[in-house]
C-alpha cells in the first residue's frame, strides 16, 4: 500500500463553466464520489482550495517578491486534493478517472514520500520526524 | 498487493478495476442468481474476459457495468447447460435483450440496494459453517477482490491450496444451503462478530506471522483495515466494527518502525517513534471517537483500541500512561477474561508499578500460560529487570524453544546474550 495524492486542476473556463452548473448539482455529485472512495475504505483525506485569489511568493529574486496572481503562463489551477491509500499507482488512477469532472480539469497522481524514501540516519529527517511525532 | 514483475500496464489496470469493483459484482450477480457459489464462478469468468479484451479494447467507460453484464451473460449460459430456464432466468435474459454489452447505464448497481447485498456478502464469505481459514480466503478473494495468486502471496501459502479452500469453501456453503441473506435479528450479535473476528485474523496474519520467515507483511495488515472501513461503513451503528478499524489502525501506524533497515524486528519499547504513521494514528482515534459515539460503552476491540492509543501518542515508553494502560486492561479483563489479557496487564503493571507485582501476577498464570511462549518471554524480561539474570536466562531459553517465528526468536538470543555479561 502506498498513499497518492490527487491533485485537482482545472484551466480558467473549466472553471467558469464549474461555477455555472447548479451548486446543488456539483455538491451532490462530490459527495457522492466521496461516499464511495469513504465505503471502499481508501479514503485517507482531502480539501478543496477556495475560489478566490491568493498570493505568489516567487524566488526569482532575491528576496523574493510577493503578488497577486497571475499564476505565470500556466493557465491551470490548483484548487483541491484527495489523498488515498490504495496499492498500485494503476488503482489511484482507476479512482481518479471516476472523479465527475468535466473538460479542462485534470487530476494528477503523485505518490506521498514515506520515512521509508529518506535516509533513517540524517539527523534533520529524524528531527523533522520527531517534530512531527510531538504535534501529532 | 505487491505488484509481480512483469505484468503488463492493461493487465494491472483491470486488476485496479477488479479491486473496486469486485465485492459489488459479486453482491450484485448474488443476488440476480440467488446463488452465492455460482456468482463468485459468474464474476470470475467476467474478470477472466476483460483480461481478454480490455488490454486490446481498453478499459471500458464503465467497466463495472460491463463486468455485472457479462457476468449475467454467464449466468443464462450456466442456467441453459443445467437446463434450468426458470421465471428468474427468463426476466434476466429479458433485461439483457434490451441491451448492448458495452452498458452505458449510470449505476450498474442500485446504491440503495448495493450496500446491503455487500453485507449479505460479508456475512456468507464469514459464515460459521466456515472454518476461519476458509473464510479469511474466500473474504479476502470476494470482498477485498485479491486474486488467487495474491492471496497466496499475502498468506504464504502455495496457490493450490489457496484455489482449494475456496473451492471447498463454496462446496460447504452450497451443501449447507446458506442463503444470501443478512442473518435474523437474534442470531446477528453473533454473526457480526464471526465478522469482525475474520478480519482481525487476517489483520494478525500480516501484523505478526505465527510461523515462517516473515516477521510482519504490512500490505495484509492494510488490507485488512480496508476490509474493517467497508464494514464500519455497512454497518455504521455497530462500536465494534469502528472499534476494530482504530485497533487495526493504532497498530499499523507502527509498522514501518516495527523491523530495522536489516529486516530485523524491532519491540515496541526501541522503536523509533518518529517513524510511526500519523495519518494512521489519526484515523484510529477517529474511529475510536466514532466507536464511543455509538454509546453503546467499549467492547473488546474499542478497548484494545484504546491501550494502542496510549502508546501511539505517547513520545516514549516512559511518559507512557501506564497507569491508564493498566486500568484499559482490568476494564478488558473483566469484559473478556483471558490469561493472555492478564499476561499483558502484567507487562503493564511492570511499567507503573515495577516488577516485584507483575512477577506476581505472571506466576499465577503458568499454568493457564502452558506452551505459550510469550509467557516465559515476559517472565525472563521482569527476571532480568529483578537483576535475577540466571533466571531470565532459563526463561528466555525456554521461550526461544517455544516459538514458531524465526525473527522473534532472534530477538530473544539477542536477550540472553546481552545478558551474558552479568553471568
Amino acid at each position: 500500500m502506498a498513499k497518492y495524492m490527487l491533485i485537482m486542476r482545472a484551466t480558467d473556463e473549466a472553471v467558469a463553466a464549474y461555477d455555472e452548473t447548479p451548486f446543488e448539482q456539483v455538491i451532490e455529485a462530490m459527495g457522492r464520489y466521496n461516499e464511495s472512495l469513504i465505503k471502499a475504505g481508501v479514503m485517507v483525506g482531502g480539501d478543496g482550495l477556495a475560489p478566490e485569489p491568493g498570493v505568489v511568493v516567487d524566488f526569482s529574486t532575491t528576496p523574493p517578491v510577493v503578488s497577486d496572481g497571475p499564476y505565470g503562463e500556466t493557465k491551470e489551477l490548483f484548487n483541491g486534493f484527495w489523498t488515498l491509500e490504495v496499492p498500485t499507482i494503476e488503482e489511484a488512477a482507476e479512482w481518479a478517472k471516476r472523479c465527475p469532472l468535466g473538460p479542462g480539469s485534470k487530476l494528477e497522481i503523485r505518490r506521498i514520500t514515506g520515512p521509508e524514501d529518506f535516509p533513517a540516519d540524517n539527523e534533520w529527517i529524524q528531527k523533522e520526524a520527531e517534530w512531527r511525532a510531538q504535534q501529532g | 498487493m505487491a505488484r509481480a514483475a512483469g505484468l503488463s500496464d492493461a493487465r494491472r489496470s483491470v486488476e485496479a478495476v477488479w479491486r473496486i469493483e469486485s465485492a459489488r459484482i459479486v453482491a450484485t450477480l448474488s443476488r440476480y442468481t440467488g446463488d452465492f457459489d455460482l456468482a463468485e464462478d459468474l464474476a470470475q469468468e467476467a474478470l477472466g474476459e476483460a483480461l481478454a479484451a480490455w488490454p486490446g479494447s481498453g478499459v471500458p467507460e464503465n467497466p463495472g457495468a460491463w463486468l455485472v453484464t457479462v457476468g449475467k451473460r454467464r449466468a443464462i449460459d450456466a442456467w441453459r447447460r443445467r437446463g434450468r430456464e426458470d421465471e428468474r432466468h427468463a426476466a434476466i435474459a429479458r433485461e439483457l435483450d434490451a441491451r448492448e454489452l458495452d452498458a452505458r447505464e449510470e449505476e450498474p448497481w442500485d446504491p440503495e440496494a448495493i450496500d446491503d447485498d455487500v453485507l449479505r456478502l460479508v456475512f456468507i464469505a464469514c459464515h460459521p459453517v466456515l472454518s476461519r481459514e476458509a473464510s479469511i480466503a474466500l473474504t479476502l478473494r470476494t470482498v477485498g477482490g485479491l486474486t488467487t495468486e495474491e492471496i497466496a502471496r499475502a498468506l504464504l501459502l502455495p496457490v493450490a491450496t489457496v484455489q482449494q479452500r475456496i473451492v471447498r469453501a463454496k462446496r460447504t456453503l452450497a451443501a449447507a444451503a446458506i442463503p444470501f441473506e443478512a442473518p435474523s435479528p437474534d442470531e446477528y450479535p453473533a454473526r457480526l462478530s464471526a465478522v469482525l473476528n475474520v478480519l482481525y485474523l487476517i489483520f494478525n496474519e500480516g501484523h505478526a506471522a505465527s510461523a515462517g520467515p516473515e516477521w510482519m507483511r504490512p500490505e495484509l495488515g492494510l488490507e485488512a483495515l480496508r476490509l474493517a472501513r467497508v464494514l464500519a461503513g455497512l454497518v455504521p451503528r455497530e462500536a465494534e466494527a469502528h472499534g476494530l478499524v482504530a485497533l487495526m489502525a493504532f497498530s499499523a501506524a507502527r509498522f514501518p518502525a516495527r523491523v530495522d533497515a536489516a529486516g530485523d524486528p524491532v519491540l515496541l519499547a526501541d522503536q523509533d517513534r518518529a517513524r510511526w504513521d500519523r495519518s494512521l494514528v489519526a484515523l484510529g482515534s477517529a474511529a475510536l471517537a466514532r466507536a464511543d459515539a455509538t454509546g453503546r460503552g467499549r467492547g473488546p476491540y474499542a478497548l484494545q483500541a484504546a491501550i494502542a492509543e496510549c502508546h501511539d501518542t505517547a513520545p516514549s515508553v516512559e511518559a507512557t500512561d501506564w497507569a491508564r494502560i493498566v486500568l484499559l486492561y482490568e476494564a478488558l479483563g473483566r469484559l473478556a477474561p483471558s490469561p493472555v489479557v492478564e499476561l499483558n496487564r502484567a507487562v503493564a503493571v511492570s511499567m507503573a508499578q515495577g516488577p516485584a507485582s507483575a512477577l506476581r501476577i505472571v506466576d499465577g498464570l503458568a499454568a493457564a500460560l502452558e506452551g505459550y511462549p510469550q509467557l516465559p518471554g515476559v517472565r525472563g524480561e521482569l527476571l532480568s529487570r529483578l537483576g535475577r539474570a540466571e533466571e531470565a536466562r532459563a526463561e528466555y531459553e525456554r521461550a526461544a524453544r517455544m516459538t514458531g517465528n524465526e525473527r522473534e526468536r532472534q530477538v530473544l538470543e539477542a536477550k540472553i546474550r546481552a545478558l551474558g555479561g552479568r553471568r
